[in-house]
């Protein structure tokens, strides 16, 4: 049973097709990586599911629903959140308050102020920001930016999580605590597709890979698959 | 030591402020006719700062727009004055404003930086060269004359309209729309990505805070008594709208009214005083002020204070 369908999705910019009528589907409790080199069009296919951008053709099932064109807000309170490649926390607002805003509008149900603040709290310990709570988001480092967005899309409690390059630009021992953070989501029942160029955390963490090269779907399969798979190897290393 | 410090100082706000708010409610009782007026024209800044804030400051999208929302409320005053009830044209007032910004925040709200900004200058000609046109070709005269109301009522009803305003900022700061608001600011894509509908909320804050500037245009026109569109729509009251709570400080509630009477006070005194080099003088603490107070005034508070504590941590003794 998927919980994420895509069928023949396809966005142009201009003449070049950054994602070509591609199909994938995300089964529920999966760890699914999407990987490929730089400008295969990984994040415009995150833009296209989360809503940030409309496909020219093609269809994206969530939960049996058609999102494909909904309004990112509508798709957010439907339980699909998000993370961006290029950091977006909001800079001037406390690590508290960037949490708060999600847990406030992203739910059917509404929540007190309070209520949302003690959400922040637990999700701020979640992450590992208990102590930057009060700190501007702009005053923290990178990989506590990058913490700070999977609290904030973590507080409007979704089914699945669209984590795009959280370890880009991590050390080792970031991206050892970053995986783990993953694993800590997993584990509690959210399904997770992400983007990762680092490939000792795809190989770790995924149960399934898909590949894209220039817009085009050009391999799917276990790690241990892909990473024998010779045209993948082509594709990252030449021939 | 330190928290009740601070639980003092954020204390002193509201007591000045409440002490301010009786102040102006009795001086009528006490006060001379100029400086009942003089307090009017700043009132009036005051609200039409503040209720620019309302919006433009969380958002950050630098509207234009205030003296369209003006001018509607005090063409409301001019069109109704005779026909009914001073209260009644001064709801009607805002409600016009409130409805012109819900049509016009609907269209454009979707534009970003610059585009939105000269959007708005455009809409104050718009509306303007329209409301002229209709004057010119089915009354037949350009301006209009307003029924006068007595300086005390002006003042009054002033008074109120800043006192809802400061009443509905307050509690919009405090909701979850005022986190909200500010979150768009900060990163309008990431706000929709967390659930934030952002067109609706923002057109309809943007919405309401028209409503105080018509009310304001609306009373104000009743002392001027003779009005057309060239000063109904004048686009300096959007500037100084502008002016005065970006001179202030956006960041905080009271910034905007520090602002607003702070500059309006010193045009007042600088005609008066200096009538041909008043423009000179004004437009050199405006510069300034935007060179080396990039906070506003409110900014200077905390400068201020880490400044003493340096001081005294240098000198421990004294």
């Amino acid at each position: 049973m998927h919980i994420l369908e895509g069928n023949a999705v396809t966005k142009r910019f201009g003449g070049l097709a950054a994602v070509s009528a591609v199909d994938f589907g995300v089964d529920r409790g999966e760890v699914v990586g999407l990987i490929g080199p730089n400008g295969a069009g990984k994040t415009t296919l995150f833009n296209l599911i989360s809503g940030a951008l409309t496909p020219d053709s093609g269809t994206i099932r969530f939960q049996e629903h058609d999102i494909a064109g909904v309004k990112p807000h509508l798709i957010c309170r439907r339980g699909l959140a998000r993370t961006f490649q290029s950091v977006r926390v909001f800079p001037h607002m406390s690590a508290h308050a960037n949490v708060q805003v999600a847990a406030l509008f992203s739910r059917a149900d509404r929540i007190s102020t309070a209520e949302a603040y003690r959400e922040a709290v637990e999700l701020l310990e979640f992450v590992g920001l208990s102590d930057v709570g009060e700190v501007p988001a702009k005053d923290l480092k990178l990989p506590n930016q990058k913490r700070l967005e999977v609290a904030r899309a973590m507080a409007t409690r979704p089914e699945l999580l669209l984590l795009d390059e959280l370890m880009a630009g991590l050390n080792p021992t970031e991206v050892a605590q970053a995986m783990e953070l993953v694993t800590k989501i997993r584990d509690r029942g959210i399904t997770i597709f992400m983007i990762e160029h680092v490939m000792k955390a795809i190989m770790n963490v995924c149960n399934r890979i898909i590949v894209l090269n220039y817009g085009e779907k050009i391999a799917e399969g276990s790690p241990q698959e892909i990473a024998t798979s010779k045209m993948v190897v082509e594709v990252y290393l030449g021939e | 030591m330190r928290t009740r410090q601070t639980t003092l100082i954020s204390l002193i706000g509201p007591v000045l402020l409440g002490l301010a708010l009786l102040l102006l409610a009795s001086l009528p009782l006490y006060a001379s006719a100029y400086t009942v007026i003089l307090v009017t024209s700043i009132l009036m800044y005051v609200v039409l700062a503040m209720s620019w804030a309302m919006f433009s400051g969380p958002t950050g999208y630098i509207s234009l727009a205030p003296a369209a929302f003006f001018g509607m409320g005090i063409y409301t005053a001019a069109a109704l004055g005779l026909k009914m009830p001073l209260a009644y044209v001064i709801l009607l007032a805002g409600l016009g404003s409130f409805c012109l910004a819900l049509l016009v925040g609907a269209l454009t709200l979707r534009l970003k930086g610059i585009y939105f900004v000269i959007f708005t200058i455009g809409l104050v000609e718009l509306i303007k060269n329209v409301v002229l046109w209709y004057e010119v070709t089915f009354t037949g005269t350009r301006g209009r004359f307003v029924v006068p109301v007595d300086n005390n009522t002006v003042y009054n009803i002033m008074l109120a309209i800043l006192v809802l305003l400061l009443l509905t900022t307050y509690l919009l700061r405090r909701s979850r729309f005022g986190l909200a608001l500010q979150s768009i600011g900060e990163d309008e894509l990431a706000a929709a990505h967390v659930g934030v509908n952002v067109n609706p909320l923002k057109t309809i804050v943007f919405a309401v805070s028209a409503i105080f500037m018509g009310a304001a245009g609306a009373i104000m026109a009743t002392r001027w008594s003779y009005v057309d569109p060239y000063i109904a729509f004048n686009p300096l009251f959007s500037f100084m709208a502008v002016l005065m709570a970006i001179f202030g400080g956006l960041g905080r509630f009271y910034g905007p009214i520090l602002g607003a009477v702070f500059i309006a006070y010193l045009e007042e005194t600088l005609i008066t005083r200096f009538p041909y080099h008043y423009m000179l003088i004004f437009g050199i603490v405006l510069v300034a002020t935007i060179l080396y107070l990039p906070g506003g005034v409110v900014g200077l508070a905390p400068k201020l204070r880490s400044w003493f504590t340096r001081r005294r941590r240098a000198h421990p003794g004294g």
